[in-house]
């Protein structure tokens, strides 16, 4: 997790009113694309997927005045990474009540990097159920694939170097309450830098 | 450096028991002068510099595990150990396979001692038949081999039916013998693994309270006066029991006690780590109780240190604590410890040393050529130790056959530099010399 | 968490906390179609039972399985005590076999101990259960029976909780861990027995202790009734089967003085009618199915804290 100085040096690519500004485009890109919100079920990836999530399915009720399905997905335990750190806490996995067997999923997270994260997340949903199609909502595309993924909705592309960390902060889950924000830090050489 | 056979040496700048440095002339077998510049006269020189001459140690608790358990130590093995810790003398416990209850067994295992050579044996008989507690084994007949038997002990096991420990008492008086009783109420110790505590609470290995030893002690004290005997109590481990033995000392009984040298530094706090290297009987016991061992053994309350030197094989303590025997070796450490353990905190000088691990054992023992003040005409028994080396202690390179030291790793003060048995080095430079003169 | 669990004294508070959680995220898990978790996948486990114990047995089991962990049963036949090398020797021979946890359960207070501590074996080891030592996990799901049950959100809402332990705590190793891991959770801990059940120097274990269960009931939001073993019957630790349920058994006249919330828990297996009656332990106070459900959902979480990351970060 960025701590918060180092993310107030870096330099701010959206703000909070760009960020939802992002977010309404989003919901109404899935509308469009799935052609309403029947059969839609969306799963945060925790950490920052959960709030993303929920915020986009606020905003697609308030179109459809239809509560569309939110839950979290943990990968932890799906991460090809997981042997090359000690054992990670798990987040929490939620899967809303009528399950995602020949649902149209969409995973939310916020930065889309490697790849690894997705990849992850597609085994998870495989053990969970049969969706009947699973597509990809990101606020941010990093770049650097390391994987033949790509997100079918994105906030916003951006051109990074693969020594920047890119820092996202939502008032749901960080302590400097309303400051939504997406930022571009250069870490100090002792900071082995971030996968987000 | 010369033959070591030769007749006579001349020990240089000694300081007996720690006094002023002088020379002692070593010829005969006895010691042959003593006193300052002394002139060699063919004798051969050893520089004592810096060295403190004591009368040759002598262990009234020995485990030499002969005839029967070879695997872990033989009489010459066993004595091996116990001339590089300066001893000459030694008492050869009797739970043996077969039990040393009888005038053969008692007989052999002397005569193994006579046949190696490193330190005189003397074997303790058992008090009943097969250490079974039933019936008395024959102590005369111990007393009257050529062992001549004075101590008898079924060490490792109690002699807990009061009436047998009252006839044993009586009956030892006819020829001037000794009960060394291994106080242990068998009833209240019962698969008991380690001293009763809150840590034995803790770490849920069976208690072994300090009631089951003092209980038997206060009994037992008992019935020495009631019967004008003589009673040995052998490794006191509690303060309580210092406390009875005092009591009885006060009251004029014929009571001795013997302190162990790992009672007198370890606690059962290394119970904790489940490395049966600390599993003894008795257990080691808490700070309290080896601080009231050692006041006891500074006062003469108890009289004598005895190392209960236990070898046991690899197998037997590489295991769960459970499963592993009781017991520790103790012979090439043991004078190291009551250094570090006594001298080192002020509580004993060298002459109290002298009479703890020499002159009263031997008292005890009965055992008339050694334990004797180093004086012109006593045999020549004495070891020469040099108080301010430091060692650490490496099990592999103990001379006993087994390898169960709880000190491996620690460093000790002290080192024996040279042993005499009669006028014959069995350790010189720190190196045992065998009976035909050679390095071991 | 430290690389072996062999005592519930390994666990810190952030530790235990860890567990529990990471055990309610594994436990919803349960209702899913697909059971099986890849965070163990080429990982072996084997279960080393010296002691016969089943229900531990498929209970970790079940939990490395699910994790995805291969698992190798080894049941130790017959004392270890009778041939003092056959813990080493297995221990060199599981070595060899490359196992990445041993569980074990021995009737040797300290067994664990020595296995992980012997250099023996380089594995991560887990104790199911020594002697009269502890049984840390069953501690765990214990806390998380209760902390599920007492309906806080976070496992530091059993602060200040209170629990009583009852019956045989001198010979058990359910009682010791869960005496240590409750209270480092910050529960209050009251053991109850007649004295000749009690363990010498119970006083400084930090909890307290009483004679009079009927005094204890009252003010409990749990009760865990411990078995008596046969042999302790016979064992002159108290006078007769009769006069111990007599005295510390729960029935229902004792359940009925129990405040509403209050649970009944039992680490199994019981002995009905001797420290709990068939009536207390089928009542809807009783947790003691559930406490077995949550078993598996606890040692997974142990299994994939102890054996899911790498020991050696880069
Ligand atoms: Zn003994």
């Amino acid at each position: 997790m960025p701590a918060a100085p180092s993310a107030q040096m870096g330099r701010t690519v959206l703000d909070a009113r760009d960020i939802a500004r992002a977010l309404t485009r989003i919901s109404h890109e899935i509308l469009e694309r799935n052609k309403g919100a029947g059969d839609l079920v969306l799963l945060g990836i925790p950490r920052r997927g959960v709030p993303l999530a929920h915020r986009i399915a606020a905003r697609i009720s308030s179109v459809e005045e239809y509560d569309v399905p939110v839950g979290s997905l943990d990968i932890t335990m799906y991460r090809d990474d997981l042997r090359m750190k000690p054992a990670r806490t798990l987040m929490h996995t939620e899967i809303p009540g009528d399950g995602i067997d020949g649902k149209v999923v969409v995973l939310v997270d916020d930065v889309l990097y490697s790849g690894r994260t997705i990849r992850a997340a597609l085994d998870a949903l495989n053990d969970v159920g049969r969706p009947r199609a699973v597509q990809l909502a990101v606020l941010v595309d990093r770049g650097h694939r390391e994987l033949p993924i790509r997100a079918d909705f994105v906030g916003k592309n951006l051109p990074t170097s693969v020594a920047e960390r890119v820092s996202v902060r939502l008032s749901e889950l960080d302590d400097d309450g309303d400051a939504d924000s997406v930022s571009i830090v250069v870490p100090a050489p002792e900071d082995n830098g971030g996968t987000a | 450096m010369t033959s070591v056979t030769s007749p006579s040496f001349l020990l240089k700048n000694a300081a007996i028991l720690g006094g002023e440095p002088t020379d002692i002339r070593i010829a005969d077998g006895v010691i042959a002068q003593i006193g300052a510049g002394l002139t060699a006269d063919g004798a051969e020189v050893i520089e004592a510099d810096g060295l403190i001459a004591l009368p040759g140690l002598v262990d009234l608790h020995t485990h030499l595990r002969e005839p029967g358990r070879e695997d872990a130590e033989t009489v010459e093995t066993g004595t091996r150990a116990a001339a590089l810790g300066g001893f000459t003398a030694v008492h050869a416990m009797a739970n043996t396979d077969p039990v040393a209850d009888t005038a053969g067994v008692v007989e052999q295992v002397w005569r193994l001692g006579r046949e190696a050579g490193y330190c005189d044996v003397f074997p303790i008989g058992a008090v009943t038949v097969g250490l079974k507690g039933e019936r008395l084994a024959e102590l005369g007949a111990m007393a009257d081999s050529a062992a001549r038997v004075r101590i008898f002990s079924d060490d490792g096991h109690c002699v807990s039916d009061p009436l047998l420990m009252r006839r044993a008492l009586e009956y030892v008086k006819a020829f001037d013998g000794v009960i060394a009783q291994h106080a242990q109420d068998p009833r209240l110790t019962e698969g008991a693994q380690m001293n009763e505590s809150e840590l034995s609470g803790r770490l849920g290995l069976a208690g072994w309270p300090a009631v089951a030893e003092e209980a038997i002690i206060a009994r037992d004290c008992l019935l020495t006066a009631h019967v004008g005997s003589r009673l040995h109590v052998c490794h006191v481990s509690t303060a309580g029991s210092v406390e009875i033995v005092r009591d009885a000392k006060r009251k004029g009984w014929n009571v001795t006690a013997e302190a162990c040298p790992h009672h007198l530094l370890l606690t059962d706090e290394l119970a904790a780590t489940y490395n049966p290297i600390y599993k003894v009987n008795p257990p080691l016991r808490s700070a309290a109780d080896v601080e009231a061992l050692r006041a006891g053994l500074a006062d003469g309350t108890i009289d004598i240190v005895a190392t209960d030197h236990a070898p046991h094989p690899h197998e037997d303590k590489d295991c769960e604590w459970a499963a592993a025997a009781f017991g520790m070796l103790g012979l090439e450490t043991a004078l190291s410890i009551v250094q570090h353990a006594m001298v080192d905190t002020g509580l004993l000088d060298w002459e109290g040393v002298a009479e703890r691990l020499s002159y009263a054992p031997a008292r005890i023992g009965r055992v008339a050529d050694h334990g004797r003040p180093i004086e012109v005409g006593a045999p020549a028994n004495l070891a020469l130790y040099d108080p301010a080396a430091t060692r650490t202690i490496d099990a592999a390179e103990s001379a006993s056959l087994s390898r169960n030291t709880p000190y491996a790793g620690m460093e000790l003060p002290g080192r024996i530099e040279a042993t005499f048995l009669r006028g014959r080095p069995t350790v010189l430079d720190g190196k045992l010399y065998s009976l035909d003169g050679k390095v071991a | 968490m430290k690389r072996h669990l062999l005592s519930a004294a390994d666990l810190t508070r952030d530790d235990a906390e860890l567990v529990l959680t990471t055990a309610a995220e594994l436990r919803s898990l349960a209702d899913r179609p697909i059971k099986k978790l890849p965070a163990l996948r080429g990982r072996t486990v084997v279960n080393l039972f010296f002691e016969d114990s089943t229900r531990t047995r498929i209970s970790f089991e079940a939990a490395a399985k699910r994790l995805s962990a291969d698992v190798i049963n080894f049941a130790a036949k017959g004392s270890s005590l009778s041939k003092g090398e056959s813990l080493k020797d297995t221990a060199l021979t599981l070595e060899a076999m490359g196992a990445d946890a041993v569980v074990i359960r021995h009737s040797a207070s300290g067994a664990p101990h020595r296995l992980a501590h012997s250099g023996w074996v380089r594995s991560s080891v887990v104790n199911a259960g020594d002697g009269t030592h502890e049984h840390p996990t069953q501690a765990l799901l214990d806390a998380f029976t209760l902390w599920r049950h007492l309906g806080e959100s976070k496992p530091s809402g059993l602060e200040g909780r209170r629990v009583a332990i009852v019956g045989d705590v001198l010979h058990s190793r359910v009682a010791r861990s869960n005496a240590l891991l409750l209270q480092t959770l910050g529960v209050d801990v009251t053991l109850v027995g007649p004295p000749t059940l009690l363990p010498v120097g119970v006083e400084s274990w930090g909890v307290d202790t009483s004679y009079d269960l009927d005094a204890v009931l009252p003010k409990v939001d749990a009760v865990m009734m411990l078995r008596v073993q046969r042999e302790r019957m016979q064992g002159g630790f108290f006078p007769t089967p009769r006069e111990y349920s007599r005295r510390y058994g729960l029935d229902g006249r004792r359940m009925a003085t129990l405040q509403d919330h209050t649970i009944v828990m039992h680490p199994g297996p019981m002995v009905r009618g001797m420290e709990i009656t068939a009536d207390v332990a089928d009542s809807d106070r009783s947790v003691i199915v559930e406490q077995v459900t949550n078993g598996v959902a606890v040692r997974m979480a142990v299994l994939y804290l102890l054996l899911g990351g790498s020991e050696n970060p880069e």
